[in-house]
């Protein structure tokens, strides 16, 4: 057990863990921040996806002992009100069908559109292809990536 | 307008008594998921003081919102936007000042409350349609009473009543106290389909903020406080069974609470018809958190034995039936080749038109073709998972659900407690596909929190989930279609079964259209469970038949939509024999409507495309898909879909579902596959089992509904079998080869020579 104090969304939090514990289950058993979600427990599917200081990165198979410094981001702190393009544009193409994956598909967008403003459809579709969504609304995901981007630039 | 009794789902109309305070919103606003400074501007209304139940469907405030009860359990097909939009429109009331509350299971109020077999918003359209035209009939006696007016003329918009001859004008909110303690009419008026205001409009799903935000709504998500967390161990492989454990150094670990062995279900139970269950002797390790048990789990040490041969009962919906399980380490190279020997014998005729072995011996042109699928896992996105509080006084459960109420049953059964004191919440699902209505993890969890006297949240890891069974199960077909000098179809015949079931439909098309027709069926026993996947059996005849279709149609020198046609015609004006399925017609009319919107009589070049049609589930779905190829790659550029489904509620989260099927259907018809080697699934997660990913989708799927003013059927389902053969059949224009073995991107030539 080792005492972590991490920043997550802004705050200072903290948490007393094995430091093997990865990050995924620390936000979700021991901050109670339950948005991000577990899909595979091997970097495979994407659901787990939060950002380390604006990168996307799979908190499924993270420690938490490598996390202690850096600023973490997960949906819940992705903008105060749902407000963050992303989030808008994922309501406005009504992206969702069962809604599980798509708290790790927007991290992976807003990480992309962070980087890259402006993608071009193939950008969109290769930076989004280690996501899974099983009900299949990769097209609608990418519409809302789309329109996203236009509001981001 | 038509006048309807209202005994049809009266018992939920009987509490009408006005309720105080109305309780703590658990629902999600409207208002909630507004997503533009527009939308929040027009949303005025604060929660009101008092509410008043009008029956179990929904309340007024007496500021006018409304709250409309989803009865049935969401996995992503959108009922839980969809069935209220219907009472809504009958009540006429504003969309906007709707709330929408998911309902726990209660038989009681909502009868059964099943998501699954595309039947959701079938079964439910007139009860819903009821449910708000009974509230809105109880508003306006209560405004004639009040106003002292005929209630003829009293006129009912948006959640506005009016006597225009008065000039008396009054919100529900204003009438919503006496109108709770108006009497229940015995037969109420249902709107005319042009007068829907809100059914046929493109409503957002009203879950979409909470979504987006990650707030709790899934089962995995569920929060109750000391709740410990418990994993289950089951065998490694179909055929064995837990021999013996050792727990010693496990118990030592960090967070461990306690390990120890339970039974799901008691040899001799007689099992309900969705307590499919390969592993009912399972270890548990409880604990404080995940990673902890995740640890443990991975830390126990077991040693598993050869189940032998063995029968349980079954009640499949009021007939016992017994079903044999063998033993045995099973394997895919074995199933392929005891189903390739099954399919070259007579087998069991479920139909028979005419002399078809007389006329496939004398017939100018016979084409015989085999077609074979894999099993497949579910794969919903959210593992299994439940939450259970079993005490003194009853069992609280909370968690995703298909078919609660036979859950219920089980759970009941199995605690030894009545069937009352088990309640069960239900939470969205992370996705369901069929999976779901097999509930044996809700069972677990019970026993679990049973045992260790707790409030208790079972998870399974992706590897349980990919490996406890309940699969799509492996099939085989084998076609033949006899044609005579004139290249007419004059007989057909199919010959299907599988491990452990057939997939045979013997009255779908093309029977009917044929004067000699012959449909057999065979099956080879398992120990691997199955369970409905997405349009259960569906989801492989489809893609075979409409294959096979397209290579008959090619010998026969004709367009394939010209071919299907020339059958619906016959099948229409004479068909052979009473038991036909389908409705030549509305098949038909998919068929013209998908010809019409992809343009299919215009070739375009470097596209190469491939049609296909089906029945199921009440509905009819065309499509036509094209590829492009890119090299040796071939690219699904786009996807043109016809879909008759009577009535549509709620359009544009239609078209997402059967974007979506398409997009499933191309990813399993492509990727999908779960082998066994020993009894011992090859594929355990997402790095060997493959899944459809962005890059692989369609570029572009249209969507496009026959326009009718039949009552609404089925509409999760449809869309998907038909994608196979559409696949299939683009393959074969894009690279000249006929692909008969799924997944296509797989060679199976060695297992089926």
């Amino acid at each position: 057990m080792a005492n972590y104090i991490l920043n997550i969304n802004g705050k200072r939090l903290e948490v007393e863990v094995d430091p093997s514990t990865p990050l995924l289950w620390v936000l979700r058993d021991h901050l109670k921040l339950v948005g991000t979600k577990f899909g595979c427990g091997m970097a495979q599917c994407g659901a787990c996806t939060v950002h380390i200081d604006d990168t996307a990165v799979r908190s499924c198979v993270l420690p938490v002992s490598s996390v202690a410094e850096s600023k973490i981001t997960n949906i819940e702190g992705l903008s105060a009100d749902g407000d963050h393009p992303v989030q808008q544009a994922w309501m406005e193409v009504d992206v969702p069908q069962c809604g599980y994956c798509q708290a790790g598909q927007i991290m992976t967008a807003a990480a992309l559109l962070k980087q890259n403003p402006n993608p071009t459809e193939e950008e969109i579709e290769s930076a989004m292809n280690g996501n899974i969504c099983r009900c299949g609304t990769y097209l609608r995901i990418k519409k809302a990536v789309q329109i996203a981007a236009g509001k981001t630039s | 307008m038509s006048i309807r009794k209202t005994k049809i789902g009266r018992r939920a109309f009987i509490k009408n008594t006005s309720l105080a305070g109305g309780g703590l919103i658990l629902g999600f606003s409207i208002l909630n998921s507004c997503s533009t400074e527009k939308e929040k501007s027009m949303a005025v209304k604060e929660m009101p003081e008092e509410w008043f139940e009008m029956n179990a469907y929904l309340k007024i405030g007496d500021n006018g919102l409304v709250t409309i009860m989803a009865p049935n359990p969401e996995f992503g097909q959108g009922v839980i936007t969809a069935m209220p939009m219907i009472v809504a429109d009958e009540l006429d009331v504003n969309w906007q000042d709707v709330i929408v509350e998911q309902a726990n299971f209660n038989a009681e109020d909502y009868g059964w409350q099943f998501t699954g077999g595309s039947q959701g918003i079938r079964r439910r359209w007139e009860g819903l349609r009821l449910a708000g035209a009974t509230a809105k009939a109880m508003l306006v006696a209560a405004a004639a009473k009040t106003w002292n007016v005929p209630a003829s003329e009293i006129s009912v918009a948006e959640g506005i009543l009016t006597h225009e001859q008065t000039g008396k004008k009054a919100g529900f909110g204003e009438l919503a106290s006496i109108a709770a303690t108006m009497e229940v009419p015995e037969e109420v008026p249902l709107k005319n389909v042009k007068d829907f205001t809100i059914i046929g409009t493109s409503k957002k799903s009203v879950e979409n903020k909470k979504i987006v935000t990650g707030k709790p709504l899934f089962g995995l998500d569920y929060q109750y406080e000391g709740a410990l967390v418990a994993m289950v161990e089951h065998p490694p492989a179909f055929g064995l069974q837990l021999k013996s454990y050792n727990d010693e150094s496990v118990r030592a670990m960090s967070g461990i609470v306690d390990v120890f062995k339970i039974k799901t279900l008691e040899d001799g139970f007689k099992r309900g018809y969705f307590d499919t269950n390969a592993f009912t002797d399972l270890l548990v390790i409880v604990g404080k958190n995940t990673w902890e048990v995740m640890n443990a789990k991975k830390a126990m040490k077991a040693e598993w034995e050869p189940i032998a041969d063995s029968k349980y009962l079954m009640d499949q919906f009021g007939t016992e039936v017994e079903v044999e399980v063998p033993g045995g380490l099973e394997s895919t190279t074995d199933h392929y080749a005891k189903m390739k020997e099954m399919a070259s014998r007579a087998s069991t005729v479920m139909r028979q038109d005419g002399d078809p072995e007389k006329v496939f011996r004398n017939a100018d042109n016979v084409i015989e073709r085999s077609y074979s699928c894999p099993f497949l896992a579910h794969n919903c996105m959210e593992p299994m998972n439940f939450f259970a509080n079993v005490t003194d006084e009853g069992a609280h459960l909370a968690g995703p659900l298909q078919a609660p109420g036979l859950t219920e049953t089980t759970v009941a059964a199995r605690l030894g407690i009545p069937v009352e004191k088990v309640e069960i919440e239900l939470t969205r699902m992370g996705g369901g596909f069929g999976r779901r209505a097999y509930g044996h993890y809700a069972v677990e969890a019970a026993l679990i929190s049973q045992q260790v006297k707790a409030p208790v949240k079972l998870i399974y890891t992706r590897e349980d989930d990919m490996t406890f069974g309940i699969y799509r199960p492996s099939y085989y077909a084998t076609y033949r279609a006899a044609l005579d000098e004139n290249n007419e179809l004059i007989a057909f015949h199919v010959n299907a079964g599988g491990v452990p079931e057939s997939p045979l439909f013997p009255n779908r098309f093309p029977a009917g259209t044929v004067e000699h027709y012959l449909a057999e069926q065979w099956a080879i026993k398992s120990n691997i469970t199955i369970g409905a996947f997405r349009a259960p059996r569906s989801n492989f005849m489809a893609g075979a038949e409409q294959a096979f279709l397209d290579e008959v149609a090619e010998a026969a020198g004709k367009d394939p939509i010209d071919f299907r046609l020339e059958l619906l015609e016959k099948a229409k004006n004479n068909p052979v024999g009473e038991e036909n399925e389908y409705d030549p017609d509305r098949l038909a009319g998919v068929l013209k409507l998908v010809r019409e919107k992809s343009d299919w009589d215009t070739p375009k070049p470097g596209v190469s495309r491939g049609v296909s049609a089906y029945f199921c589930h009440n509905s009819y779905a065309a499509h036509v898909l094209d590829i492009v190829m890119e090299g040796d790659r071939p690219v699904v550029q786009n996807v043109v879909c016809a879909i008759d489904c009577g009535i549509v509620i709620n359009p544009d989260a239609a078209a997402n579902m059967a974007e979506g099927a398409i997009i499933d259907g191309v990813g399993n018809a492509m990727y999908g596959v779960l082998s066994f080697k020993d009894g011992k699934p090859e594929q355990t997660n997402f790095d060997t089992y493959r899944m459809i990913r962005h890059t692989e989708a369609p570029k572009q799927v249209e969507v496009h509904f026959v326009q009718n003013e039949v009552d609404p059927t089925g509409l999760g389902e449809p869309p998907f079998p038909p994608v196979f053969g559409a696949l299939a059949n683009a393959l074969y224009k894009a690279t000249g080869r006929r692909y008969y073995h799924q997944p296509f991107n797989a060679d199976h030539s060695e297992l089926l020579g």
